[in-house]
Parts: C-alpha cells; structure tokens; sequence
C-alpha cells in the first residue's frame, strides 16, 4: 500500500549536497573566487549590495557565489545577514554635492559648470558580442586620465535651476526620519519611507512601473537634470570621541529629475523634483527611482491619482523582491490539507446538485432547455 | 551555530517582538504591528510563526513543529532544524503532548492542548478582509468601526449561489464578540478548536508584519447566520492506518484507477492511536 511520502531529512540532506555539486559545476575547470566577482561582476555585487541594503562588496559576492548567481537569492541572503547586526548610531547625512565624480551627465543643458562628463559607460557601446572577450588573458590598455580639477565636485543642475525660482522647493525638516526595517509601514507612508522603499525596491519592478509612468499610466513629463556617480565619504561621530571621524567611502549614484509642474491656485508653474539616490553604480535604478518618486507625488502636488505608479500603498507593498519571492515560492509547500478542503466542499457542492437532479428530472431538465433555449 | 544568539534574534528584538505579543493578547483578535526582521528562511515559509517562536521559547522548552499536520513535512523538518542549531539546549519533540511549544502551518492538533501550552500559527494574510477590500488603510478603519458587513454578505452570496459558504479553509472567526481574524489558513474542521482552547494561541505575519492571539478561554466563532449555522467539513470515511473517524484526513491517491485511501493529518494522533491499537491486541 502507499503511503504519504516520509523521510524530509534525508531528502533535504540529498537535495542540499546535490545543490553544492551543481554550484561548483565542473570540477575540471578553476573555481570561480569572490575576488574575481567582486571585480569583474561589479554591477551584479551593487545591486545586491543595492537592494540587500548592506554595502559591503566582499559579502555581496560570496552571496552571489553562493546563490549560484541568482541575485535576488544573493540579496535575500545578504539581507539575511544584514538583520543580525547590532547598531551603533547613525552616520551623519552624506552630501552628494561634495561627490568626487567619474561619471556626470545633464540631459536639460548642452554644457553647464563642471561639464559632461560621460566616465565608464555602456552609453554609445554598440551592443555586438565581443568574441575577443571569450579569450582570456586579455588586459585592456589603461584609458586616458585627466585631473578634474576644481570641476571633481561639479554644482547640482537642479541648484541652478532653484536659483532661478524656477525648481519647486523641498520643504526641510530636521524630524527623524523612520525606518521601515524596524517598523512596519502604514498608509500614507509619507516620502521619506517612500524614498527608502524606493532605494531597495527590486529594479524589475521599479523599471517597469516607471516605463508605466511614459506610457501614460500616471502623467509624467521627466527630463534627467543630472545624473551623477562617484565616492562619497561616510562619517560618524562616537558618543565617546564626541567629534566626526570619517569611517569608510560608498560609491552612490544620484539621478534628479526634472518635471514639469503646470502650477497651482497658490502656485507658479515651476519644475517639480523626482528624485534617486541608490549604492553602488546601478545608474537603472536610480533613475526608476527618481521617475517613480515623482509619480508618488502626485497626490502631495494636487494631481488626480489614478495609475498603479502613483498609488503609494501599491507600489510600496510590492516593490521587495524578498519578500514577493517568498510569498510566490511559498506555493511550492504542500497545501494539501488545504486542498482537501476544497475537493470535499466541491464533493459536496456536485452532490447537493445531483441529488436535485434525482429529485426532479424533469424540472431540471426544463431549466436545462431554458439555458439552451436562451444561448441559442 | 556560533556567532548568533540563542534562537537566532537578538535580545532586543525578542523584547520588542513580545511586547508587541503582550498588546496582542491584552487585545484578541486585534492586528498589532511589529517591527518583523528578515529571517534566513524565505517569506511566506513561515518567518512570522518562527519570529514569534523565537521570542518565547527558552532553553527549558520542548519544541514541536508541524505543516499540514504532520511532523515530517519538509517545511517543518527545515524549521525544527533550524531551532535546533540556534538554540542550544531546547528539545524538540513529535508529541503533541510532551511540546510546551508548538508551531503549525495549516492544522490545530487533534488531541487537545493543556493550560500552559503555547501554540503558534505561521500566517501568511493576517487581513480577513483582504479579497473583499484590498487597501489596508482602508481595513483598519473597518476593524476599528467593527464594520464587518462585506464578509457578511460574501457569506451571503456564497450561499445564495452554491448553497453553502465558499471557504472551506481560513474561514473568518470572531474573537471575544469584537474583531473579526482570520485563524489562518486552517481547514474549517479545526475552527471549533479555537474555541475557548485552554492553550495560548499566537499568531505571526512576517511579511505583513502582523502579530494577533487569543488569550486561553476566549471565545472564538466561525462567522455564520443563525438559519444557516457554521458547519465543519471532513473527508467522509476512516483513517486506513489507524482506524480513525473523527480525525482531519488527507486523500492519497494509491492508483490510477480512482483507487484512493484517506490517512490522519496529524502524524503524531495517528501514530498514539496505531501503537494503542497494537499494545491491545
């Protein structure tokens, strides 16, 4: 006789060793070190650094190592390990505007102080297979340097744009912002919980709700008033020092964007902020970001709310690719007892119907002809 | 497992988690948020059950883990586990009896639980109302109105089209006559067992960040109407391995020829009641 399926140890156990094998692939070939992800797989170690909210480069490639390459695995382990870390205070606020940039772009002016300054990008590559890239041992020549300068921490666009009264003005505020790590969400979450939930949305989601927002669903008129990448120092003061002290760099991007605002009764037409501020140099999503801080904004500015990209509790309930990534996971657990539930309630269902049938062949027969009569 | 603290969360949250659990029982049924940590198990695998878990269990606790009723379910092998590396000291067990703590997926024990015994749900939607109204801002309003209308007339509907109501699992209870909860995704068979039980019954969404309970002795009714009264459903036959014919059965499929035999969900029932039987004869 057949009995339920036991003996979950065991094939754990299997299953978790034949996962080891797979991962090491064939064991001929050199194995793949983290230095050598941390390196060459730089845009793959910042997004899980991105969205695993933990910038550390050496823990985001092992996480990628060990997750086989699938970076959303990569980023919930990197999570993972993130919660169990103790928390010693609060850096100070970083200025992006002190930024050394490699990189910085402005789509709203042809030259500007600072200039363009285009750094290492796929931009303008033509997008041809390199079959020179499958031999190894290849290094490329170093590329041509210049000393920036006074212009290596350029002023922001969106500065000038405000010294002409021109950009609406981001009311300050010294409250502490929340944390929604440590504290649940709850609706209207307000833009710096937003702004948070943004920075370690999953990029899919965050590209394709903001591509929503150009195509109509939720009015947008976006121009990248800049776009800037560069090392940026973090720093703390000690309770026991009790002066700063720098304590690290972080490779940021920001993207600001520049939105049309038709005005107001109490105020001007001027241009509206959307802003993007993510590790690393996953330039994407920052500018998802920006697009989809913007069209969060809506209801704030007095514009109608009707696309899924402006509604707030939509977007910001489904923007976690761990926590999505579980939940639709979660269906490959038995549910059978579930299940049988349902088979005895539609059992049940079909006999009360069939019992009717016995009951009353005729009529049942007659409303039988009716339905047809009325389809035909 | 070194480098974690006894039960993998540290002190701190396990305060902040069971203080969330002390408002949550002080008011039954109610949602109360918290402040839910990653876990290294994936949403919706039971992360909220396993937070609760870890913030009452002490090294002094005997531990039983089960997932559709059983105890050897992967799912349950994999959390029961997973205690047992982070905290050392607990015992685990697969008697319902022996357990001082028990944390389920799907199912209520069939053998009664005792005072002093905790029994902790993995709930994956803690809104009951969440296919009727799916905004949260929204729900919250209607729990603090106690405007449970919507479910009424979806219990209506069910009845008015098919005969009888639609949920044959996660059937919406009343907790103290005030908040409508959903007692998770149990079948209905086990809702009256919710019913002044003498256990505590916690209840934890990890990624809704929703903790809920009922306190011992509380009441808790399946909605219904009174022409139309809340009835429980199990498979009708016997357990092939125990002989059972009052216990939840799961269905297994035994050929391709509609050949099938029902067996007990609660692997632990089921194996007292087949060791009973073999010591009488």
């Amino acid at each position: 006789m057949y009995v339920a399926v036991k003996g979950g140890e065991a094939a754990i156990a299997n299953a978790h060793a034949w996962l080891a094998e797979e991962r090491r692939g064939d064991a001929s070939l050199p194995e793949v070190g983290t230095d050598a992800i941390r390196e060459q797989l730089t845009l793959a170690v910042d997004r899980v650094m991105a969205e695993g909210s933990c910038y550390d480069p050496d823990l985001a490639a092992l996480a990628i190592k060990q997750a086989r390459g699938d970076l959303i695995e990569a980023i919930f382990l990197l999570r993972a390990y993130r919660t169990t870390l103790p928390r010693f205070g609060a850096s100070a606020p970083i200025d992006t505007g002190a930024m050394t940039v490699r990189r910085r772009v402005s789509a709203t002016y042809k030259d500007l102080p600072g200039g363009q300054v285009l750094g290492p990008t796929f931009d303008y590559t033509h997008r041809l297979l390199d079959f020179a890239l499958a031999a190894e041992g290849l290094t490329p020549p170093a590329a041509a340097e210049t000393d920036p300068g006074e212009d290596a921490a350029p002023p922001r666009v969106t500065g000038l744009l405000a010294a002409e009264g021109l950009m609406a003005a981001e009311e300050a505020s010294d409250a502490e912002p929340g944390d929604l790590t440590r504290t649940p969400v709850t609706f209207p979450a307000g833009r710096p919980l937003r702004l948070q939930n943004l920075a370690r949305g999953d990029e899919g989601f965050l590209l394709s709700m903001a591509y929503s927002t150009q195509r109509g669903y939720g009015n947008n008129h976006p121009f990248v008033g800049e776009l800037r990448q560069g090392d940026l120092a973090v720093c703390f003061t000690p309770p026991e020092l009790g002066f700063e002290i720098e304590i690290g760099d972080l490779v940021v991007t920001e993207c600001q964007m520049v939105n049309q605002f038709h005005g107001s009764r109490t105020e001007p037409p001027q241009f509206t902020r959307g802003y993007g501020l993510v590790f690393g140099r996953t330039e994407r999503r920052a500018m998802a970001m920006a697009l989809m801080d913007r069209a969060l904004r809506a209801a704030e500015l007095g514009e109608d709310v009707e696309a899924p990209a402006q509604n707030e509790e939509f977007v910001l309930s489904h923007s976690d690719n761990v926590e999505a990534t579980g939940f639709l996971e979660h269906l490959k657990l038995p549910h059978y007892v579930d299940f049988q539930s349902e088979l005895e309630s539609v059992r049940a269902m079909r006999a009360a119907v069939e019992a009717e049938r016995q009951r009353a062949p005729a009529q049942a027969a007659a409303r039988q002809f009716e339905t047809e009569g009325a389809g035909g | 497992m070194s480098g974690y603290n006894f039960a993998y969360l540290d002190e701190a949250t396990k305060r902040m988690i069971r203080r969330a659990l002390l408002k949550a029982v002080a008011v039954p049924g109610h949602q109360v948020p918290f402040g839910s940590r990653e876990m290294p198990l994936p949403y919706g695998w039971g992360t909220g059950g396993i937070q609760v878990t870890a913030s009452v269990i002490g090294a002094d606790d005997t531990l039983k883990v089960i997932d559709q009723g059983a105890d050897d379910t992967t799912n349950a092998v994999s959390i029961r586990r997973f205690f047992a590396r982070v905290a050392p000291g607990l015992r685990t067990t697969e008697r319902t009896a022996e357990a001082t703590v028990i944390q389920t997926r799907h199912r209520i024990p069939e053998t009664p639980l005792r005072e002093g015994q905790v029994l902790v749900y993995q709930v994956p939607q803690p809104e009951p109302l969440f296919r009727l109204e799916p905004r949260r801002a929204e729900t919250r309003r209607l729990h603090a109105l106690a405007d449970y209308g919507l479910m009424q007339v979806k219990l209506y509907e069910d009845i008015a089209r098919h005969g009888r109501v639609g949920s044959s699992y996660d059937h919406p209870v009343m907790v103290n006559g005030r908040y409508l909860m959903s007692p998770s995704p149990i079948p209905s068979f086990d809702n009256p067992k919710m019913h002044r039980s003498a256990a505590l019954q916690l209840f934890g969404a990890g990624r809704e960040r929703r903790l809920y309970a009922v306190p011992p002795y509380t009441e808790v009714r399946s909605l219904d109407f009174e022409d139309h009264p809340f009835v429980p459903l199990r498979a009708n036959g016997r357990c092939s391995l125990c002989g059972a014919g009052d216990s939840y059965l799961d269905e297994v499929v035994t050929d391709d020829r509609g050949g099938r035999i029902f067996v007990c969900s609660d692997t632990d029932f089921c194996t007292e009641r087949q060791t009973m039987r073999e010591a009488a004869e």
